[in-house]
Parts: C-alpha cells; structure tokens; sequence
C-alpha cells in the first residue's frame, strides 16, 4: 500500500482527478489532505446526496485502496453511514434519495444506467449497523448468497463454500453442531460474525461496514475487530464508526465527515495526532460529538 | 303517553335539573366558585344523573318485560277450552291475539273469545303505558328532589359524577364479554334441547342429512334425519375452492402493492380492493347465481361436462373474490411488519427483488400469514348469503366442485326462516349447527389472532 | 458487471454473471404474477359492476300505456251517491278493462279479452282510484291517464324478451305483441322515469314494486345501531385505552372484542332470536331487533377503530392536561378525545357501511317477510335493503332481476358514499404528531 504524503497531489495519470481537486480548492470548504492514492479500487468524485430537497452529502471526492481498512468517522448526522450506502448503491432502496457525481469500482461507474445493481452487490457487500440475520438457519444464512447467485453446482461444494465462510469469520467452532439451528438464536456479537460470513461467501471485493459493533458488548467487538484486520489481507474494507477508538485500531486512513462535507481525510495515525482542520481537531480531542 | 313522548319530557326534565342544580350550587356558594369543591356544573351534572338514570332503568325493565307480562295475564283469563290447548297451538291463539291487538291480519278466524281476550290485552296495555309515565315521571321528579336536597358545599360532586361515568365505561367495556356470554348460552342450550331429541352422535358422524319431514308427529315416517358430515364436507369444499382462490391472489397481490407499485398505482388500486371488500355479500351472492354459475355451467357444458347449475365451485369462486380484499389487506399489513433491515440485508447480498420477497421477506411474514390465512378461512366458513344464493339445499355427500352441495350456514338459514315453532327439533337443529360453527370459527381465531399477536411482538 | 475486460475466467463475477439472464426472467415472471392477481382481482370487480349496471339500469325506467278513461257515473254505479265510501268501492278494474276494450274493438273472445287485459299492470286500478278519490270533480269527465304496463309488457319494450321465440316459450304472446306494436304506432305507449321504484313498498307486481320500505326499514335499524353503538364503542375504547389497569379481566376482554370481530354474522342472528325474540318476547321482523343485532355485531369494530384513534393521541397532551391539574377524566374529555374523535367517526362510518350490507343476521330475526306496507316507526314489521335484494333476486319474474340489480346499485351508491366521506374525514384531519 502507497500514500501521498503531500497535502497537494503531483499530476496523476487521470486527469479528471486534478481537476476536481482544483475545484475542491477553491471551494471554502474544501477537504484537507490527500484524497487519492494511486490504483484504488473505488474513487468517488463530486458526490452529492439529496433526501427529497434536503443536501445530505455535498461534493465529496475520495478514493478507497486496494486492501486498505478506510474509516469514516464523524459526529452523528454528518453523512458518513449515506455516503457509505452510496458504494453499494443500497440508497435505490429509498425512494426519495438520489444521488449525483461519480463512483468507479475499477473504473466502471456504478451509477451508470445501464450498470446493473445485482452483480455490483456481489462484488460490494455490506454489513449493517444491527446485526440482521434472515430468519433461517445458520447454514441457510451463509449459503443464501452463494446459492441465489449460483456460485456452486452441488451441496458438496455449498458445504465448503458454508465451512470456508463461517471459519474465516471465526465463527465455525462456535457454530458447527448446530448448523440447523435458526440464525437469530446466536448472541449479538455471533449474529454480526454470521452477516459477516454471509457476506463473505458471495466472494465480494470490497466489504461496507456500517457501524458494525454499535450493538455489540466490548468483548463482542473486540472479536470483530480483530475479524476486520484479518480480512484487510482479502479484502477492501470501508467502515464507517462513531468511536475514534475503533477507527485508530483498525483503519489505515481516516475520513472525517461533518454536516454532509468530507473535512479531511488522511493516515489514520497522522488524522489522531496531528490533525490539519479545526474541525477535525475539535471533534478528536472532544470538544463536540 | 307514547315512549317517545316520554322520553322528550325526561329530556327536559334533565336539562332543568341541570340548571337548577348549578344554580342551588351557585347560591350555596355565595355565587364564589372557590366555595365549592367541584365546579357548580358538576352539581348540575350530579342532579341531572339523579335525574334521569333511575327513570331510564325502571323504562328499560318496563318495556322489557311489558308485553311477557301482560301476555301471561291474559292467557290465565283465556276461556278453559283454549288454555287446555297443547302448547304450540297455545301460541299461536295468543299469537293472532297479538295481531288482533294490532290490527294485522289474523291467520283463522276471530271467535268472540278471543275479541275479548284481545280487548282485555288493550285494556292492560293501556294501564301500563299509563302507570309507566306516572312511575316514570315521578321517579324523575324525586331524584331532582333528593339531589336538590344533597347539594351542600363540600360535595364531592365531580368525583361522584366521574363515578358514575366511570361505571357507563366499564360496563360499555363488558358488554363484549356478554355478547359472547350471550352467544354461548343461547346456542348452547337450544343445542342441547337438540341433542335430547337426537343423539349427538348421529349428528355429528351420520351421513344423510334431511329434516323436512320431522315437523308433524302424525305423519308417518316423519322423522328427519340430522346426520350433519355432508353439510360440514360441503362446508369444507367450498371454502377450500375459496381459499384455493384468495389465497395466492390475495398474497401476490398483497406483495405487489407493497413491494412493485408504483406510489401511484398503489393510491387507485388500494380504494378499489377496499371497495371490493366493502360490497355486501348479498350483491356477490346475486353475481354468483346470476352470471357466474350460469357461466361455468355453459362452459361445463361446452367441454361436455356435467355441471350442476348450483355448484359449488361457482360459489366457492365468489366467496374467493370477496375473500381477496381480506387476504391481501393482512399479508400487507405483516408483510410491511418485516423489518427494512431484513431486506436490506438481502438487498446488499446481491438478490434481486424476487429473491429477497421469496425467499427473506416471506419466510420471515409467515407465522404473520398463517395467521391471516386462518381468519380467511374462518371467515369463508361463516359466510352465509353467497352460499344461500348460489349453493343448494341438497345435502349431497362429495368431493366433485361441480355437483351442488349444502352448508352449516345454508341450511341454518333454512330451518330457520319462516314461521316454525321455537321446540321442534328441525328448529333446534339449525342451533347446533351454529353451536358447531361458532366453536370451529372460535378455535380458528383464538389461534389466528394468538399467532399474529406473537408475529407482531417478534418484531415490534 | 458488464465490464468484460475486468473480468478473470472462472471467477465469482463471471458465474454471477452466467446466471443473471436467469434470474432475471423469474424476477420478471414474478412481477408478471403480481400483476396478475391485481388484475384479477380488478377484473372481478369491473365484471361485477359492468353485469349489475348493464342488467340494472333499465329498471329506473318503466313503460306506460296512455289510457283514455270515460269517468262516467253510470259505469261506475255511482247513482249519485259520492261519498268517499262508495267511491273508494267502485270497480276500477273494469273501467280500464272496459276502456282497454274501446280501444281494441275487434277483440271479442274470452281468451283473447284476457290476454288483452294482461298488457296493463294491476296497479293501473288502484292508479284510478286514487285519482278519484283525491279529485272527485274528475267524473262525467274523460281523462288522458298514464298507467303502468305490465312487468311483461315493459320487458318486450326494454327488448329483454326475444319475439323470434315460438309463442309457447315466451311469456308475451303474439297478440299481445301485435296490440303494443299498434299501441307504440300511435304513441300511447313510452318509457318515463320510474318514480314507483323509489316511492312504493314491496309487491308481488313487479312494477308496482319499490324499494321505499326496504329503504326506510334500513335507515330505521341503522339509526338505532348508531344510536347504540357509538357511545358504547367509544366509551369501552376509553376505558380500554385510557383507565383500564392490566388484569386479566381487561385481557380477557381484548381477546373477547377481537374474537367477536371475527365471529360469522349468522351467529348474532341467533343470539337475537334467542334472546331480544324468545327471551324478551319482542316482536320478530321489527327494525329495533335488527338494530339491537348489528349493534352487537358492529361494537367491536368500532372499539377497535376508536382505540387506534385514541392511541394516536400522543401521551404529551395527557400529561401537559395531567400537569396543570386536571382530572384523568377530565383529560380524557376535554383533551384527548376530541383530538380523537375524527378517527372515531371514521370507524363508526364503516361500521355503519358494514351494517347497512349485512343481511344474514337479520333472515334470523325474521326481517324477511314480505311487507307491502312502508315502516313508520321503529316498531313497525320492516326488511332492510339488502334482504329486499335476497327476496327480490329469489323471484322468477325477468323484471325483478332488473329490479334487484337496481336496488344493488342503490345500495351500493350508498355503502360507496359511505366509505368515501370515512376517507375525506380521514384526509381532513389527519395530523401528524
């Protein structure tokens, strides 16, 4: 993995990508730090949200790398779990959002027209703030992704498929004499270990995390994170959490949202120490939030 | 006086004891509210209840009982020649002393016993209307009185009222529990009367249903038979043929509207459904016999097909559409119970819009559903003018939806209207079916309503 | 995605991709289905409307045959004498008998004069009388009289009867038919508006039938099912919601309202006629009985409408009233209820509405017989509309099929005004908190 440590990025290969930062610069808001990384796996561009005529994400530029953990951090209503939404486009759910700008997942927009949802979700899964296994069995759970998409041919190789999932979200030997038992009868830490597992077995790029352990007890969450510094090695991973602490564990960079304007974004050890905005500071040393 | 009258005068009487308890309460006071312990209109209210509710009770019993009364009276002045009459007969004389009184027209002819009979029941009706104004009035006229008196500073007078409204509350509350008390009972012991004439197990395991004959003893041959298994199979088919209807349309068009329509779409169809679900049984009952039954005989006939022009598919098929509205209204509402998370968390697996109805959201609704269906099915059971209008009264004993057969509620409605004696066990019967019905539509939604309830809770 | 370049053989997307056709097609089916049942259901709905309308609409007509009656004394043995006794007795029947022979002279044989007499409705006598008796200056004098045709006569006109038919399978005989095209050549015969169908009572005379009692009968138990229901399903909605402690005895209630809710119609029909009928001894077939069943049948719906209303109240106002000092009771009415008392009158109307179609209850308590006379009061031997609908739709007579239907689409005018002022004044006052 490869930063740009200058705060003013040198011309990189794609045009459009200075330019938008030229335009981020004379903006009064404009986001502080380095906003692109060379080869991301998605880059988004002028992002803009609206609920109905409400602006809930304005101009956001920021590009997520390859097998990075990217944490969004930010006091609550500041915008970062609707721009997360915005990278598996989980917002077409709701009727009234609508979104503008760019996102390329590897240089395809995924806003596109014609760009289809169903496959992009496979690539881009998402694990949700409260832990929402269907009403199934364990098994069942982890096999739903694999089986709707068709990625296996017999129930010998769903099998695996279930078994690989399950261990690598470290939950196999807590759950494997009972794999027929319903899903919601697991503890809350567990449950959210079985979305992760249920995610991992469609075999995604990117994995959104949406304030995954804002329901779970301290050990709960300690099991979680240690599970999301595993997957970096597989897997891109976008997080969004309401506790610095967290994002300081397990992240690599840091994006710090407010009021809708991604502020500044940066090397998570650089954003916690010695952060460049006002706003940024304010908010980690506590003094709102 | 006429009751009517009456009941304006008690009116009035009410409003004045109103008036003139604030006033009493007023002057006492020195004309300073902060005298008083409630407000000077509770005193009003307070003098007012004193006022009406005593009258109004001793009204109700009146009339209640007034006609039993006098009905009785007059049968013990009845020459010895008629009072010796066997009782059913008995009825019928004081029935046409009734009309008589009437005026309407009188089923034999009038013989000077019972003109005097009928003189003597005007008489005393005369006398009764007469004392009720006076006890009715004079009732009213003493609980001003005695409120009048009562009024004095440190009444509790708002409490005593709230009391008493209190009491109209609960007892408003309760009449749900007497009504099924009510229901119970009347059906109960008219069943069993029913159950004393013919054993119970005749009824419920005997196969031939026919109770035409059994009305007059000295008939031959005039015992019916109540053996009820073809009305409860005929009962049983159609509302299979109704739910094998409403069923999947009620769902799939539950989940259409909730998950595909458009906002649009959804605000034209929903008033359509309601209005599907708000016509009268009595108009499908007509639309059945009328164009629908014909129908499916025609193309019955066409394909060569013997069809009975009373089938029990052409009524099954209407009951269907009028269950639909039912069906698709409480899968919408459990369908819209399931979580957005749930679907979300579908939705971010990359299952398309199917996917996530079939496979999440229904197995999640399904304990909701379930429910819904069972109260459909209760409902088809207990529905009456659709197969009164379009099933027969023949009590044929088959699985085949294109013969007639008969129902619980058909033939209740048979034995039941016209004039019949209330002891013969033709009229008895039609109690035990509804005995029958009353328990199975009251299993089936005790269950119903205990799954839905738990539904709802899983996810609230 | 669609990105081919992108793609590695073998990979996840790819066999993401193979299956997406598939997917999509039973994506597509299953919509296909969901439309499908809503279209049924519509269908259903606009089949039904399209055969009561098309099959209805004729009865607000009726044919009339113009008569031209000699009110002559001698004719009508009046002698001079002209009290109203003796005029209310004269053989009306015969002068239009005699009138119908003036003006087909060459009808000499007993069979045929029949025949003859049958094309004008019985009601044409009692038409005459009435105009007599209300105008007696009319005799010695010769009159233009419209007068009903008979229902057999009016279905050949309205074209429902097929002049193709050999003569024996038809309910019109060719003289018949030959004696109204004649009558139609000179325009004594024509369709008016059916003003009967509105006015008159029930009768075995299909144009002399009308659905004014049925009507009254309706509105006579309604009255007394809002009367009663009403205050008592608001009432135990508030004690429910509002003052109700959890006991078992206010479980026991609930389950009690919601179970009644869903107990079939028929069953507190024969609750009324056990107990208002054999119990009470009231008399059967009389709208006060009616009302009392619907009323039973109708509270639980209105407890449940009523206590959503008071739920959506929110507790913010309870406790502000609370806080200055108020009474609970007092809170109850003075704040809570009126802000719930539009969600209340909406429950009430479709109580009503349910109330007005119901008929099964009411075969039980006998409001079925055939009643010619039009209900004055409460106490009166009444039917209600719909079982008017259940009687009429048993006749033979082609004629009252028409006549049913119309009195459907009457009493459907009414249940749909019903439920769409329930949603105006749900639309008016709804409020978000």
């Amino acid at each position: 993995m490869q930063f740009n440590t200058q705060v003013v990025s040198p011309v990189t290969p794609l045009m459009v990508c200075t330019d938008i930062e030229l335009i981020a610069a004379h903006d009064n808001r404009k986001t502080v730090g380095k906003i692109s990384v060379t080869n991301p796996r998605m880059r988004c561009r002028n992002v803009n949200v609206f609920y109905g005529d409400k602006q809930a994400i304005n101009r956001v530029n920021l590009d997520i790398g390859r097998h990075e953990v990217i944490a969004m951090i930010g006091p609550s209503g500041c915008g970062k779990s609707t721009f997360l939404r915005c990278l598996n486009r989980m917002n077409d759910t709701i009727d009234s959002c609508r979104v503008t700008g760019e996102i390329l997942l590897d240089d395809q927009d995924i806003y596109d027209k014609k760009l289809d949802v169903v496959p992009l979700r496979a690539q881009v899964g998402m694990v949700f703030q409260k832990p929402n296994p269907f009403p199934k069995s364990i098994y069942e759970n982890v096999a739903y992704g694999p089986r709707i998409h068709g990625l296996v041919s017999s129930k010998s190789d769903l099998d695996v498929v279930v078994e690989s999932s399950l261990c690598r979200a470290g939950l196999w030997d807590e759950v494997k004499d009972r794999l027929d038992q319903p899903g919601t009868g697991l503890s809350g830490g567990q449950q959210q270990r079985l979305c992760i597992a249920r995610t991992i077995a469609v075999g995604p790029e990117v994995i959104l995390m949406d304030e995954p352990c804002s329901a779970l007890d301290p050990i709960a969450t300690a099991k979680i994170e240690g599970l999301i510094d595993e997957l970096r090695e597989e897997y891109t991973i976008a997080i969004v959490t309401h506790s610095m602490q967290q994002a300081a564990r397990v992240s690599q960079r840091t994006a710090y949202f407010h009021l809708g304007d991604l502020i500044e974004v940066g090397e998570t050890n650089q954003i916690f120490t010695n952060p460049q905005h006002k706003l940024t500071e304010d908010y980690i040393t506590g003094r709102f939030g | 006086m006429h009751l009517p009258t009456l009941l304006f005068i008690l009116a009035l009487l009410c409003v004045f004891s109103f008036w003139i308890g604030k006033r009493r309460a007023l002057i006492i006071a020195d004309g300073k509210h902060c005298n008083l312990h409630s407000l000077p209109g509770y005193y009003g209210y307070y003098a007012s209840l004193w006022c009406a509710i005593p009258a109004l009770v001793v009204l109700v019993f009146w009339t209640g009982f007034e006609s039993s009364i006098i009905t009785t009276l007059v049968s013990r002045e009845l020459p010895v020649a008629l009072q010796s009459l066997p009782s059913d007969r008995l009825n019928l004389v004081i029935n046409d002393i009734q009309n008589l009184v009437s005026g309407n027209i009188v089923s034999g002819e009038i013989d000077p016993a019972m003109r005097a009979a009928a003189d003597h029941y005007q008489h005393l009706q005369q006398i009764s209307q007469a004392a009720l104004t006076v006890v009715v009035l004079a009732l009213a006229v003493l609980g001003l009185l005695l409120a009048y008196r009562q009024i004095h500073q440190a009444q509790r007078a708002r409490n005593w009222v709230e009391r008493v409204i209190m009491f109209f509350l609960i007892s408003s509350s309760s009449i749900a529990v007497f009504t099924t008390i009510g229901i119970v009972l009347s059906v109960l012991f008219e069943a069993i009367r029913f159950f004393q004439a013919v054993p119970i197990s005749d009824f419920l395991l005997g196969l031939k249903w026919s109770p035409q004959m059994a009305i007059r003893e000295d008939q031959v041959g005039s015992s019916g038979v109540f053996g009820a298994i073809p009305l409860f199979a005929g009962t049983m088919l159609i509302s299979f043929i109704a739910m094998l209807v409403a069923a999947p349309i009620g769902l799939m068009a539950a989940i259409y509207l909730s998950e595909y329509a458009s906002k649009k779409m959804r605000n034209i169809t929903k008033p359509l459904l309601e209005i599907l679900a708000g016509i009268p049984t009595v108009v499908y009952g007509f639309f059945a016999a009328l164009a629908v039954a014909p129908f499916i005989r025609d193309s019955g006939e066409w394909i060569g097909l013997d069809v009975s022009s009373e089938s029990a598919l052409a009524a099954g098929l209407v009951m269907g559409v009028m269950i639909i509205p039912f069906v698709s209204s409480l899968s919408d509402d459990v369908i819209n119970a399931v979580p957005q998370a749930m679907r979300d968390g579908s939705y971010a697996l990359g299952a398309t819009h199917s996917e996530t109805i079939r496979q999440v959201i229904i197995p999640a609704a399904l304990p909701g559903i379930v429910g819904g269906m069972l109260l459909a099915v209760s409902r088809a059971i207990g529905e009456t003018m659709i197969v009164v209008m379009a099933a027969g009264l023949s009590a044929n004993l088959t699985a085949n939806p294109l013969q007639a057969v008969t129902t619980v509620t058909v033939q209740m409605v048979t034995l039941l209207v016209g004039d019949q004696e209330f002891d013969s066990p033709k009229t008895l019967a039609a109690f035990a079916l509804g005995l029958m019905l009353f328990v199975t539509t009251l299993v089936l939604n005790v269950i119903a309503l205990y799954v839905v309830r738990k539904y709802r809770e899983q996810y609230e | 995605m669609n990105n081919g370049a992108k793609i590695k053989p073998g990979s996840t997307m790819e066999r993401v991709n193979a299956n997406l056709a598939k997917r999509y097609a039973k994506e597509r089916r299953f919509r296909r289905m969901g439309l499908a049942a809503i279209v049924i259901s519509l269908m259903f709905l606009g089949l039904l409307f399209g055969s009561i309308i098309s099959k209805g609409y004729g009865a607000f007509w009726q044919t009339y045959i113009q008569l031209e009656i000699h009110f002559e004394p001698e004719d009508m043995d009046l002698h001079g004498n002209r009290s109203l006794e003796v005029l209310s007795a004269v053989d009306y029947g015969g002068l239009v008998k005699r009138t119908l022979r003036e003006m087909f002279p060459k009808v000499k044989k007993r069979k045929e004069k029949r025949k003859l007499y049958g094309v004008v409705s019985n009601g044409a006598a009692f038409q005459l009388r009435e105009m007599v008796m209300n105008h007696p200056d009319l005799i010695g004098r010769t009159v233009q009289v419209w007068v009903p045709a008979d229902d057999d006569v009016d279905m050949l006109i309205k074209g429902h009867i097929d002049r193709h038919k050999p003569e024996s399978e038809r309910r019109v005989k060719d003289q018949q038919i030959a004696w109204v095209d004649e009558l139609q050549r000179v325009g004594k015969i024509e369709k008016r508006f059916n003003t009967t169908f509105f006015t008159a009572g029930d009768s075995r005379e299909p144009e002399l039938a009308g659905i004014h009692g049925a009507l009254m009968g309706s509105i006579f138990t309604l009255l007394i099912t809002l009367g009663l229901s009403f205050p008592m399903g608001v009432a135990a909605a508030i004690y429910l919601e509002e003052f109700a402690p959890t006991n078992r005895f206010t479980d026991f209630i609930e389950i009690n309202i919601n179970n009644l809710a869903a107990v079939p119609s028929i069953v507190f029909g024969l609750l009324g006629l056990a107990v208002f009928i054999n119990f009470f001894g009231l008399p059967r077939s009389i709208p006060l009985v009616g009302g009392l069943v619907l009323t039973l049948m109708t509270l639980p719906t209105i407890i449940i409408a009523s206590r959503a209303a008071l739920k959506s109240v929110p507790p913010s106002i309870r406790e502000a009233a609370l806080g200055i000092g108020a009474s609970r009771m007092q809170t109850v009415f003075h704040h809570v209820l009126p802000q719930a008392l539009p969600g209340m009158l909406t429950g009430a109307i479709i109580g009503m509405a349910q109330a007005l179609g119901e008929t099964a209850p009411l075969l039980m308590i006998g409001m079925v017989a055939f009643i010619v006379d039009i209900p004055a009061n409460m106490m009166d031997p009444a039917t209600a509309l719909p079982v008017q609908i259940y009687l009429w739709a048993d006749s033979p007579e082609r004629a009252f099929m028409e006549r049913t239907s119309a009195a459907i689409m009457v009493l459907l005018a009414f249940l749909i005004s019903m439920n769409m002022l329930a949603v105006l004044l749900r639309k008016k006052f709804e409020k978000r908190w």
